[in-house]
């Protein structure tokens, strides 16, 4: 095998392997420190909660229709220690607080106005959101919103995060 | 040969994956997503559309009606 064949073999194993390996974040993963993405807004205190990290936009209709079923999760289990997290990803102010002052969601919300977290878990669809356990582990990631179906997931996996022993 | 073709080979994927083709990541379409983006987004300018299309197809009606016609609108 000649030295420019070897080269090109070569060549083409690093791309392929550099592909894959900006894989996307999956259930059994850390997810991300949220620290040192430049997110704006306030981040809450995520020590020992059971956490769901929500990417959404104001560009995305599905994202918007799931604000009032996560304001009843937020609700409902909040007092047991849940913390819903919406991260836009919107890159302009102006539509983002729009609709925050039109709906005023009862969870957190903060801006990824440069795009950096969502760069690095690489999410699947628009809306994604990750279930994390009380360590920041990843166990479920829902991608999209569908929903009762999506929401009703989301309760038994969240009421049996909350059940397990920190 | 088979250097040749291996080489051939190599090229082509390398031409493939070096090429202008991108993805869109669905974070990233905003703008895709923006009403601007739909063909249908003006009401006028879909009428005056439909009226030309009828026309030059002699189908009254244009797209969303069955049947034909004379053509003389």
């Amino acid at each position: 095998m000649s030295y420019t064949t070897k080269l090109i073999q070569g060549l083409i194993l690093g791309l392929v392997l550099a592909l894959s390996a900006a894989g996307q974040v999956k259930p059994g993963q850390p997810f991300p420190a949220l620290a040192g993405h430049a997110l704006e807004g306030t981040l809450p205190d995520f020590a020992g909660q059971v956490v769901l990290v929500d990417f959404w936009a104001t560009w995305c209709a599905p994202c918007k229709a799931s604000f009032p079923a996560y304001t009843e999760l937020q609700r409902e289990f909040a007092p047991r220690g849940f913390i819903l997290l919406a991260v836009s990803v919107d890159k302009t102010a102006g539509p983002y607080e729009e609709f925050l002052q039109r709906f005023k969601p009862a969870f957190s919300t903060v801006r990824d106005s440069a795009q950096k977290l969502i760069s690095e878990v690489r999410v699947p669809a628009m809306p994604t959101s990750y279930l994390l356990d009380r360590h920041g582990i990843v166990r479920s990631v829902h991608s999209g919103y569908h929903g009762e179906s999506t929401v009703k997931a989301l309760r038994e996996e969240i009421a049996r995060l909350l059940e397990e022993k920190s | 040969m088979k250097t040749k073709l291996t080489l051939l080979l190599g090229l082509a994927v390398l031409t493939a994956l070096l090429s202008g083709c991108t993805t869109v990541q669905p974070w990233e379409r905003a703008t895709l997503a923006d009403p601007k983006m739909r063909p249908d987004r003006d009401p006028l300018h879909s009428a005056m559309f439909e009226h030309i299309y009828f026309s030059c197809e002699a189908a009254t009606g244009g797209r969303g009606v069955g049947g034909s016609g004379c053509g003389c609108n």
